[in-house]
C-alpha cells in the first residue's frame, strides 16, 4: 500500500488500524486492563479466604485515609507520605549529585566520556541485593567508611550507621543516579553555549546565566530524570527494608503484605490507586511549571 | 611611549572607544593573538578583516569580556576593562548564530538586557517598543525565534543588542548567514543605523567587499597580526604587504629589484622590463621586492606598440564576460596578468590569441614587501 496517496474513509481506517493497532494492542492489554482491574477490585469487598467479593464500598479508602474499624490510625496516611517523602528526597539528591556530574562529563573530551558514562552505568548493572549489602558492610561499626565518617562528626561514635536515613539516601541515590544522570547528561550534551555568552554578554551574572540561559535548554532532561527517579523510588522498599532496619512500612511493602500475608486485595489495590494517583497530580504540576520553560526545536 | 602619543593634538582630539595595547591569545599551540595593539575612535565603524583563523573574532570576543587575553591590556572608553568580566562591560555583542533565547518572545528577547540590569518595567516596555519600531519588527513582538526567518533574526539580534544603548557594539559576521540580495541590502541599513546612533560598531567580517562598503577604517589582520590599519581606499589603493594586497581585491605581482633614480621616483626592474613608480608612500625604508598593480589600472593597447613608457606586451589568453565588465587573462613571458576592463563597447574589444601592449601607469604601481 502505498501510504502517500490520499485514501478513502474506510482507507484510513485500516491505515490506522496497521499502524497504531498492535501498540494499542498491547497497552490495552498490559496497561490498561490491569489498571482498570486494580481500580475495580479497590472498590469491591474482601473475601472471608482472600479474593474478593462483589459487593460495592468505599471501605477500603476510609482505612486508608486513617478511618477504619477500630477508629482513627495514622499509620496508613504516614506511610503514605513517608514513601513520597523518600521518593521526593531520592529525586532531590539525585538532581544535586546529577547536574554537576551531567556537566562535567559532557565537557570531557570525546575519549573519556563513553568511559564516564559507562562508570556511572555500572552499578545499575549489578545486582541491586547485593549492591545493598555492600552498603550495609560499608555502614558497619567498625568499616573504615564508618570510622572517617565519625571523625568528620557524622553518626554518634562506636555506633553503625546503618541502620539510619543517612544508609538508606545513600543506598537510595546509588541505585537511582543513573536513571538521572543519562538524560540530563543527553540535554547537557546538546546545550548551545553561544546562549550562555549571550546572557553573560547581556549582563547576567554566574547565576542568571544558569538560570536564563542554561537551565531552559535542560529542563527537558531534568523533567525526565526527575519522573524517571521520583516514581520507582516512590515504590522502592527493598532498599528502606535493609538499609532502614525493617522496622518502617513504605509503600511498597505495604502493598507486597496486603497481596501475600493479609491476603486484603482490595486494600492493596486501593493504596495502589492512591498511589498512582498522588504521583500523577505531582507530575502534572511539574509539568506545567514546565511548560513556561518549553524550548522551541 | 604612550605619553609621547597623546602628546600628538590630533589623537588627543578623538576620544578612544576602545584601545588594545600587546594583546596575546594562545589556545594550546596555536596563537590567535600575537601582539596585537589598536586604537578605536568614539563613533567609528571599525573591520576587523581577515580570512578565517586570522584571530578576528577571538580579539573580538576579548573585547566582549567572554574570553581572556593571556597578556596585554585593554581599556573601554579610557578605562582598564581587563579585570571587568563580560557581564559588566559596557559593550554588547551581536553573535554570528544570533544566539536569540529560543524560549522567549521576541520582545522578551529584547528586554533581556535591561531586565538583568533591573530597570523599571515601564521603561523596558518602552525602550523595547522603541527599538522594535527602530529595527521595524514592531509586528514580530510576540514571535518565538523558530518562527522568525534568517533576515528578522538578525534584526531581533541587533534590537536586543542596542537596547542597552552600549558604548560599543560587536558584531560577530553580523550577515555571514544571509544570501547575497538581503546581505546588501542589510549593509546599507547597518551603515545607516550606524552613522544615525553614533555608536562604536567593531564588526567582524570575512567579506572584504562587506567590510569596504561599511567601514571607516579597516585592520587587515591574518594569523594574529594586523597587517594594516586605514580607510577602504587605502587598504585597497595602498596595500602594503603582499597579504593584504591579495586579499583584498585582485592583485598583480611582479618579482622586481628595487632602486630610487635621480628624480625621486623609484624605478623597478622586473622580468618584463623596467618600470616606474611615482606614488611610494613617504618612508620606503624597506625598499619591497614585489610591484603590485591591480586588475582594473592596467590600460590595453591594442596591437605590439614598443616604445611606451612603463608597458610590457602580452598575448590574450581569454576573457570572462561578467556583463559590467570583462576579465581578460594575458600571458606574457611565463606570467598570467589579470586585467579588467569596462565594457563601454557593446562588443569585446580584444580576442583570445591577439597581441597588445599593457600600459601600467606610475601612480598605481605599489611596492610590496617580499
Amino acid at each position: 500500500m502505498y501510504l502517500g496517496q490520499p485514501l478513502t474513509r474506510a482507507g484510513r481506517w485500516t491505515r490506522a488500524g496497521i499502524t497504531s493497532g498492535p501498540a494499542a494492542l498491547w497497552l490495552g492489554i498490559f496497561l490498561v486492563l490491569p489498571l482498570a482491574a486494580i481500580l475495580a477490585i479497590s472498590f469491591l469487598t474482601r473475601g472471608e479466604y482472600g479474593g474478593v467479593e462483589l459487593r460495592f464500598t468505599f471501605d477500603s479508602y476510609k482505612r486508608l485515609a486513617g478511618f477504619g474499624e477500630l477508629g482513627f490510625d495514622s499509620l496508613y496516611p504516614v506511610v503514605l507520605g513517608r514513601s513520597l517523602a523518600l521518593g521526593m528526597a531520592t529525586a532531590v539528591l539525585c538532581l544535586a549529585a546529577a547536574l554537576p556530574l551531567a556537566f562535567f562529563i559532557a565537557r570531557l573530551s570525546e575519549r573519556y566520556k563513553g568511559a564516564a558514562l559507562t562508570l556511572v552505568v555500572i552499578p545499575f548493572w549489578t545486582n541491586l541485593l547485593i549492591r545493598t549489602y555492600a552498603w550495609q558492610i560499608l555502614f558497619s561499626p567498625n568499616s573504615w567508611l564508618t570510622i572517617a565518617a565519625h571523625s568528620l562528626g557524622i553518626g554518634t561514635a562506636g555506633e553503625a550507621l546503618y541502620p539510619g536515613m543517612l544508609a538508606v539516601l545513600t543506598g537510595m541515590v546509588c541505585d537511582f543516579l543513573p536513571f538521572m544522570v543519562l538524560p540530563l547528561y543527553a540535554s547537557v550534551e546538546k546545550m548551545d553555549w553561544t546562549l550562555a555568552e549571550a546572557a553573560a554578554d547581556l549582563g547576567a551574572d554566574r547565576w542568571r546565566v544558569f538560570r536564563h540561559a542554561l537551565l531552559p535548554q535542560i529542563w527537558p532532561g531534568l523533567g525526565a530524570g526527575f519522573i524517571l527517579v521520583f516514581l520507582p523510588a516512590t515504590g522502592q522498599f527493598v532498599i528502606p527494608d535493609l538499609l532502614g532496619g525493617a522496622k518502617t512500612a513504605m509503600l511498597g511493602n505495604v502493598i507486597q503484605q496486603q497481596f501475600a500475608s493479609s491476603r486484603d486485595w482490595p486494600f492493596g489495590s486501593a493504596i495502589a490507586a492512591v498511589a498512582l494517583l498522588l504521583v500523577l497530580v505531582g507530575l502534572a504540576i511539574f509539568q506545567r511549571k514546565g511548560s513556561k520553560h518549553e524550548v522551541l526545536p | 611611549m604612550q605619553g609621547e602619543r597623546h602628546l600628538e593634538p590630533q589623537e588627543c582630539s578623538v576620544p578612544l572607544a576602545v584601545e588594545v595595547v600587546s594583546l596575546l591569545r594562545q589556545f594550546g599551540s596555536v596563537v590567535a593573538l600575537s601582539g596585537v595593539s589598536l586604537e578605536i575612535r568614539k563613533g567609528e565603524f571599525f573591520s576587523l578583516l581577515g580570512p578565517s583563523g586570522c584571530g578576528k573574532t577571538t580579539l573580538l570576543r576579548v573585547i566582549a569580556g567572554l574570553d581572556l587575553p593571556d597578556g596585554g591590556l585593554i581599556k573601554i572608553s579610557g578605562r582598564d576593562a581587563s579585570e571587568i568580566p563580560a557581564h559588566r562591560r559596557p559593550v554588547n555583542t551581536v553573535f554570528q548564530s544570533y544566539a536569540l533565547f529560543p524560549h522567549l518572545t521576541v520582545s522578551d528577547n529584547i528586554a533581556f538586557g535591561l531586565r538583568m540590569k533591573k530597570i523599571a518595567a515601564a521603561e523596558i516596555a518602552d525602550r523595547v517598543q522603541r527599538v522594535l519600531a527602530l529595527m521595524q519588527i514592531t509586528e514580530l513582538a510576540t514571535r518565538k525565534p523558530a518562527q522568525l526567518s534568517g533576515g528578522q533574526k538578525q534584526r531581533v539580534a541587533l534590537a536586543r543588542a542596542l537596547v542597552n544603548e552600549p558604548e560599543v557594539l560587536l558584531l560577530d559576521e553580523p550577515l555571514g548567514a544571509l544570501d547575497l540580495q538581503l546581505r546588501r541590502q542589510l549593509q546599507v541599513e547597518l551603515h545607516q543605523l550606524q552613522r544615525k546612533l553614533g555608536i562604536t560598531f567593531i564588526m567582524v567580517t570575512h567579506d572584504q567587499e562587506e567590510a569596504l562598503v561599511m567601514s571607516d577604517r579597516i585592520a587587515v589582520m591574518n594569523a594574529g597580526k594586523i597587517e594594516q590599519l586605514g580607510s577602504a581606499r587605502e587598504i585597497y589603493e595602498r596595500p602594503r604587504t603582499r597579504f593584504v594586497a591579495q586579499f583584498i581585491g585582485q592583485c598583480n605581482l611582479f618579482k622586481a629589484d628595487v632602486r630610487p633614480t635621480n628624480n625621486g621616483d623609484i624605478l623597478a626592474r622586473t622580468e618584463l622590463g623596467e618600470f616606474s613608480v611615482s606614488n611610494v608612500s613617504k618612508d620606503p625604508t624597506r625598499p619591497g621586492s614585489f610591484v603590485a598593480i591591480r586588475p582594473e589600472k592596467i590600460q590595453l593597447l591594442g596591437g605590439a606598440t614598443c616604445g611606451v613608457k612603463n608597458s610590457f606586451t602580452a598575448h590574450i589568453e581569454g576573457f570572462t564576460y561578467c556583463g559590467a565588465e570583462t576579465r581578460y587573462r594575458l600571458l606574457a613571458g611565463q606570467q598570467t596578468v589579470n586585467v579588467v576592463v569596462m565594457n563601454r563597447e557593446a562588443s569585446a574589444v580584444f580576442q583570445p590569441g591577439e597581441t597588445v601592449q599593457c600600459l601600467l601607469p606610475a601612480e598605481h604601481l605599489i611596492l610590496l614587501d617580499a
